[in-house]
């Protein structure tokens, strides 16, 4: 069983209209790896995240989660598509961090972070919120527990939703560009908190144009172009000796 | 030319003799309009104040308000049901909603009351069972509809119809992302619906929605062409055999008045409290949309 990786992409590919955005994306991620996805805008990166959530539906190709096809499941020899509901419960092992946060603005900070073990794991109101206030701790937001999201700037707001996210105590973490919509001052608190997650052995897939944080706290790095994987390796290979030329003028051009 | 500094000159603000003109000219016509009000015989003051608070008014103002809030609760009920189905992808489900705001958008709602107060000419009889099975219970359409009940359908039906279009126009002013967030945390398309979408959809809505509510309020004073006892008809059935028209019609008046200043004090009153709510200000946790159980935390 150790053979089967926590999160399998095989095959992916998805047009938007006549666009072709992924063409037949394959990548594993192992339990406890840090895998950052790279490339310029409009490779395919965040369609590829959300191929594997099913917010978007792939047209082709399947995702696994620990062996488990995503949106679908076996019988006898057929895939039979889930339900939305039996969707939803697969989707409680993958945590999604937006570019945009997406927090809850009716809801207070405390309130965003309880909202899905209260909601959908069902959890006692009680042991939410002190799971809540440790995770606020945590992203240093504790004492921003019963402001609304309206009154935090975006690095905090940031913080918050992965906590939010955290607080379904997911197995894998997906982060779509989580720093691109933040002033330059405030992408240092929000890689810090990842920096923690990914030392504590959390399993993430992080899609990002940091490429400090690519080279130093990825076990995995992933370029994308146009909708294709063209080259993957360690981060030492990717950014010390990459082996395409695309991934080098790539690479020339950001850092 | 040498430079000419303004400092330390006297300012002369700009004068404005035409808002004095105008001002006097509307204080003018105030001043007549009072004094036909006050001194014009036929008003008869003294009638409107024996019946201000006359027995037979306070029980029509009851039943205007019980009908203003029946028709708004099911309207709005009714509405949140058909805007989802309009925005749903099941193509039956858009055209069925899509028919109904057709035609109780377009039928008047004192046609639609007159109709159902004579249901009983085309179905005589109600009754409930399994189609083409057997029947588990009926009842005589005349003892369900009632003037009362006929006036809530057909308040209630015109209201759904309008209420489906500002709900549906509050869901989808609530960005994308949101369901997304709700959706990636595991909620099941009603939990995102009833725990995030709504409730922010419902604060977008409440201005068109309190506008809403002092429109039906008055829309109930048809009901008096079904005899239904409301405040109109009320008054309507006390000057029919006193002859006090004029005075019985402006005891009417002041009651609705009164109710539609209260309900726009109401609706300001709330829309100050959720921008609270989402504002800077920390304040107590109990003080949302506790009014509406629905919103409440689970």
């Amino acid at each position: 069983m150790t053979d089967i990786p926590l999160l399998r992409v095989e095959r992916v590919s998805k047009a938007f209209g006549g666009n072709q955005v992924l063409r037949e994306v394959s990548l594993d991620v192992r339990a406890g790896q840090v895998q950052c996805v790279i490339g310029p805008s409009g490779s395919g990166k965040s369609t590829l995240l959300r191929c594997v959530n099913r917010l978007e539906v792939p047209d082709s190709g399947h995702v696994y989660l620990e062996g488990e096809p995503i949106g679908y499941r076996w019988k006898g020899e057929s895939l039979y598509e889930l339900t939305p509901s039996q969707l939803a419960v697969q989707r409680r092992r993958m945590g999604m961090v937006f570019q945009n946060f997406h927090l809850f603005p009716h809801r207070r900070v405390i309130e965003n972070v309880t909202e899905g073990p209260v909601v959908v794991g069902g959890m006692d109101r009680a042991a939410a919120r002190e799971q809540a206030m440790a995770l606020l701790s945590k992203v240093g937001l504790a004492e921003k527990a019963d402001a609304f999201p309206e009154s935090l700037s975006g690095g905090q707001q940031q913080r918050v939703a992965i906590a939010r996210s955290l607080a379904m105590r997911p197995a894998l973490m997906l982060f779509d560009e989580p720093t691109s919509a933040l002033d330059p001052e405030l992408v240092g608190d929000v890689l810090d908190v990842m920096k923690d997650l990914a030392n504590e052995g959390m399993t993430m897939v992080v899609v990002t144009h940091e490429m400090g944080f690519a080279r130093d706290v990825s076990d995995h790095v992933v370029f994308m172009d146009g909708g294709c994987v063209v080259e993957s390796g360690t981060p030492e290979q990717i950014f010390g000796a990459p082996e395409h030329e695309r991934t080098r003028s790539f690479l020339s051009r950001v850092i | 030319m040498t430079f000419r500094s303004a400092a330390g000159a006297r300012k002369v603000p700009l004068r404005h003799p035409w808002w004095w003109a105008g001002g006097a000219v509307l204080l003018l016509l105030i001043a007549m309009f009072t004094h036909l009000l006050v001194t014009n015989e036929n008003m008869r003051w003294s009638v409107v104040v024996a019946y201000l608070f006359d027995a037979e008014i306070l029980g029509g103002l009851v039943t205007t308000l019980e009908l203003t809030a029946l028709a708004m609760v099911a309207g709005l009920a009714l509405g949140i049901v058909l805007a989802v189905m309009r925005l749903s992808a099941n193509p039956l489900f858009r055209s069925v909603s899509w028919l109904w705001l057709w035609f109780f958008r377009g039928v008047p709602p004192l046609v639609q009351m007159v109709f159902w107060f004579n249901l009983a000419t085309l179905i005589p009889v109600i009754e409930l069972g399994v189609p083409l099975g057997p029947t588990l219970a009926s009842w005589d359409t005349n003892t369900v509809i009632s003037s009362f009940s006929a006036a809530i359908l057909g308040l209630a039906l015109t209201e759904s119809a309008y209420a489906a279009e500002m709900i549906r126009a509050g869901i989808q002013a609530v960005p994308k992302g949101q369901t997304e967030a709700a959706l990636v945390l595991g909620m099941s398309k009603f939990q995102v619906m009833r725990r995030v979408v709504l409730p922010q959809a419902i604060r977008i809505v409440v201005p068109p929605i309190g506008n809403d509510l002092i429109s039906m309020l008055k829309f109930t004073s048809l009901v008096s062409v079904l005899a239904t006892p409301d405040l109109l008809y009320s008054a309507q059935m006390i000057y029919s055999r006193n002859y006090r028209t004029i005075p019985l019609l402006l005891v009417a008046t002041i009651w609705y008045l009164v109710l539609t200043t209260l309900l726009t004090v109401a609706q300001q009153h709330v829309e100050q409290r959720m921008r609270l709510a989402r504002g800077t200000v920390p304040g107590p946790v109990g003080k949302r949309l506790r009014f509406l159980p629905l919103f409440g935390r689970a």
